[in-house]
């Protein structure tokens, strides 16, 4: 299983993705359901904004300190018995697990859902190397069975509709009857429960991410619903969890001052189902758990994050509100933009992974409405951010032609206000007069980007400057 | 050079810094000692009534059921009554917790109650939870003999008692605790925060329980036996 990056081709994507129907109508569960169930949980929590602040604060502190962090991290979890390795690259990072694996022998691998493994491809990976992972998190075991990368980040699967699903199922289990009854979710998810339990209780190995590290305590901590997340890191012999080097948090109460806005931001819970604090492997009386336990803490282009304009994005708790309230992502859904992170924070995130050449469409994709940073719950500027994408796009000279001398064009104009009025006031009036009858136009001559998809409203013979003079607010 | 020389070189090199400033160990070194607590909800600073009846609610708001028993004496009872009202078998798995050892099981005598971890085979478990936060109904559950993990997420129906003095208004005062009885640097293999049965909503958003863990989650809160280690958390 190979994914290939198609975030160049953002705009095919799109335009493929507005024309879905079946598409479209998931789109729509998550358009008019998750913004109410984050407004409903917050309302419920009077300190929400003040943990947002917070929250912020803590990424902000430990990212200033670290080097110190990871390093207390790796000295404590190390005295507990866990395993601590560093990967500078995706590559390296599945090497290490995939060399784990071998060692044991691991004929079963259960995974966890994880964004990090996604970004390192590491599924595809250990394919080539010969081993069989399996995806117990249920959207992200339906989207595996599909080839497909995930199309959110906390939902995996929610582009797809129940019939779709189902299909894939009728297709990959083979060994059930045929005639069996699955026009319920519900019998869905039965069946990928009896299906994946089986998996659980052979795996050698698991897998799984990690949503906080604590350094105080040497431990990794995992959020999840289903909790698969706990069956993949305790019933294996071997338990390895692989995180980016930002998941570092102080302690115990900086983990809890996330986990309450983590829920709250992602799925309108006020909290998961389970977050469960690993610390190292089993203990001599433990009569459950795995007794290796392995860290795999990757950098994979974060540290050259950490220097430049983009150290704010390194806050990111991977929450998903920021998809759910964008405008965008409503329209095209995460497929469209090509590779592992989608919506705003996948429009910054992704350049700074695979490049601004090749991501150069994403920071674009966005009408600067602000509803991601109004939500985020670390406090991330992302519109900022993604004008800081188009600044160095421009720079670098990666934007179109036309739209460069465009901006020159106008910018020439911009800084001689006298020529600027003097070209714009006859051109409203033209315009003006020729749209009079219609109030708006259907086609224009050099808009056509604009009036392909929509009408122009006709101007009404005054420029915005004359408006504003003539009612004395020079 | 290691990668993880790399990677700490890369980081040095991002922030400007040598990682030997002294005051910069000694901001990590404080802050982790001091462990501040950031923003606590108001919601669950209570008294111990209002606090409980908060936990309980909290719970039943994520489809978990509660129920309150006088004294551990009663436990056996409640638990085949529930097991009877749901029609399944009187058989359920434990581990070798001393509160649940101390139950008189032997008034149920149909009441089957095997003690340790569990494969998979077992449809009824039954932990006593370290401690509990009120504000949004979340069990604390720790690893080990007395309360072996598999239980909390194997078995299909999950027994959790809990202790009244136990309950905490908040997340911090639960985790402060363990700091305490541990340290910091000797937690559990697992500490499972848990709050309701397992679900998802990753088929069309449609919340349905029981997707690798249990489906039902029932909380039993034991009246009167002060028979947790008492103020042990500093609610």
């Amino acid at each position: 299983m190979t994914h290939h990056t198609t975030s160049p081709r953002f705009k095919d994507n799109a335009k493929a993705a507005l024309v879905d129907p079946e598409l479209q109508k998931a789109l729509h569960f998550v358009e008019t359901n998750f913004p109410q169930r984050r407004r409903n949980v917050a309302d419920m929590l009077p300190e929400f904004d003040a943990l947002r602040d917070a929250a912020r604060d803590i990424k902000n502190h430990t990212l200033s300190f670290l080097d110190l962090y990871l390093e207390t991290f790796e000295t404590r979890a190390t005295a507990r018995g866990s395993q601590v390795h560093f990967a500078v690259t995706a590559e390296e990072a599945n090497r290490i697990v995939a060399d784990i694996c071998r060692t044991h022998g691991a004929k079963t691998i259960t995974k966890g859902k994880s964004m990090v493994g996604e970004e390192t491809g590491l599924n595809a990976f250990l394919e080539a190397n010969g081993f069989a992972p399996v995806e117990t998190d249920l959207g992200e075991y339906i989207i595996q069975i599909r080839h497909e990368l995930p199309s959110h980040i906390i939902m995996p699967a929610v582009h797809l509709r129940k019939a779709q699903i189902e299909a894939d199922f009728r297709r990959v289990h083979k060994d059930l009857p045929k005639e069996r009854n699955l026009d319920e979710p519900a019998a869905l998810l039965a069946e990928a429960r009896a299906t994946l339990r089986a998996k659980f209780l052979a795996a050698d190995v698991g897998i799984t991410g990690a949503n906080f590290l604590i350094a105080e305590t040497g431990s990794a901590v995992i959020v999840t619903n289903e909790g698969n997340g706990d069956l993949t890191a305790t019933l294996p012999k071997v338990h390895i969890v692989l995180a980016s080097i930002e998941k570092i948090v102080p302690s115990l109460e900086d983990m809890a001052q996330l986990m309450r806005v983590l829920a709250r931001s992602a799925t309108g819970q006020e909290m998961s189902v389970y977050t469960t604090i690993f610390t190292g492997p089993r203990r001599p009386d433990d009569p459950d758990g795995p007794v290796e336990h392995h860290i795999v803490i990757v950098d994979n282009g974060r540290t050259a994050m950490l220097a430049g304009k983009f150290r704010d994005m390194l806050r990111c708790i991977r929450c998903g509100a920021c998809l759910n309230h964008c405008p965008v992502y409503h329209a095209v859904g995460g497929h469209a933009y090509g590779w592992v992170y989608p919506g705003p924070m996948g429009a910054v995130l992704t350049p700074s992974l695979i490049g601004i050449d090749k991501a150069g469409h994403l920071p674009n994709a966005s009408t600067f409405c602000g509803r991601c940073e109004e939500v985020c719950p670390v406090r991330i500027p992302l519109p900022r951010l993604m004008r800081f994408w188009r600044e160095r796009e421009f720079e670098r000279r990666l934007s179109p032609t036309v739209q460069r001398t465009g901006l020159k064009l106008w910018a020439f104009f911009a800084k001689r206000p006298r020529l600027y009025r003097l070209a714009t006031a006859p051109a409203m009036q033209v315009l003006a007069w020729f749209g009079r009858k219609q109030g708006r136009f259907r086609f224009l001559p050099l808009a056509t980007g604009w009036t392909k998809h929509r009408d122009l409203p006709a101007p009404q013979g005054k420029t915005f400057q004359e408006q504003w003079r003539e009612r004395g607010r020079p | 050079m290691t990668a993880r020389d790399l990677v700490f070189g890369s980081i040095r090199r991002a922030l400007g810094v040598t990682g030997l400033e002294e005051p910069r160990r000694k901001a990590v070194q404080d802050r982790l000692r001091d462990h501040p607590r950031g923003v606590i909800p108001k919601r669950g600073q209570l008294g111990a009534e209002e606090r409980i009846a908060l936990f309980l609610a909290k719970i039943e708001a994520v489809s978990g059921t509660t129920q309150r028993i006088a004294s551990l004496d009663d436990l056996p009872a409640a638990v085949a009554e529930y097991l009877r009202a749901h029609n399944l078998p009187l058989v359920l798995k434990r581990g070798a917790d001393p509160v649940l050892a101390a139950a008189p099981w032997e008034r149920e005598p149909a009441l089957t109650v095997a003690v340790g971890a569990t494969g998979g085979d077992d449809l009824v478990a039954m932990s006593h939870a370290y401690g509990a936060a009120a504000e949004t109904g979340t069990l604390v559950l720790l690893s080990g003999p007395n309360n072996p993990t598999t239980l909390n997420f194997l078995p299909d129906n999950h027994i959790v008692v809990v202790a009244p003095d136990t309950v905490a208004g908040d997340y911090e005062s639960v985790l402060a605790a363990l700091r305490d009885k541990f340290g910091a640097e000797g937690l559990p293999r697992a500490v499972n925060l848990v709050t309701g049965p397992s679900r998802s909503a990753d088929i069309e958003q449609t919340l349905i329980l029981g997707a690798h863990g249990p489906r039902r989650l029932h909380v039993i809160l034991v009246e009167g036996a002060p028979f947790s280690e008492k103020g042990r958390v500093n609610a």
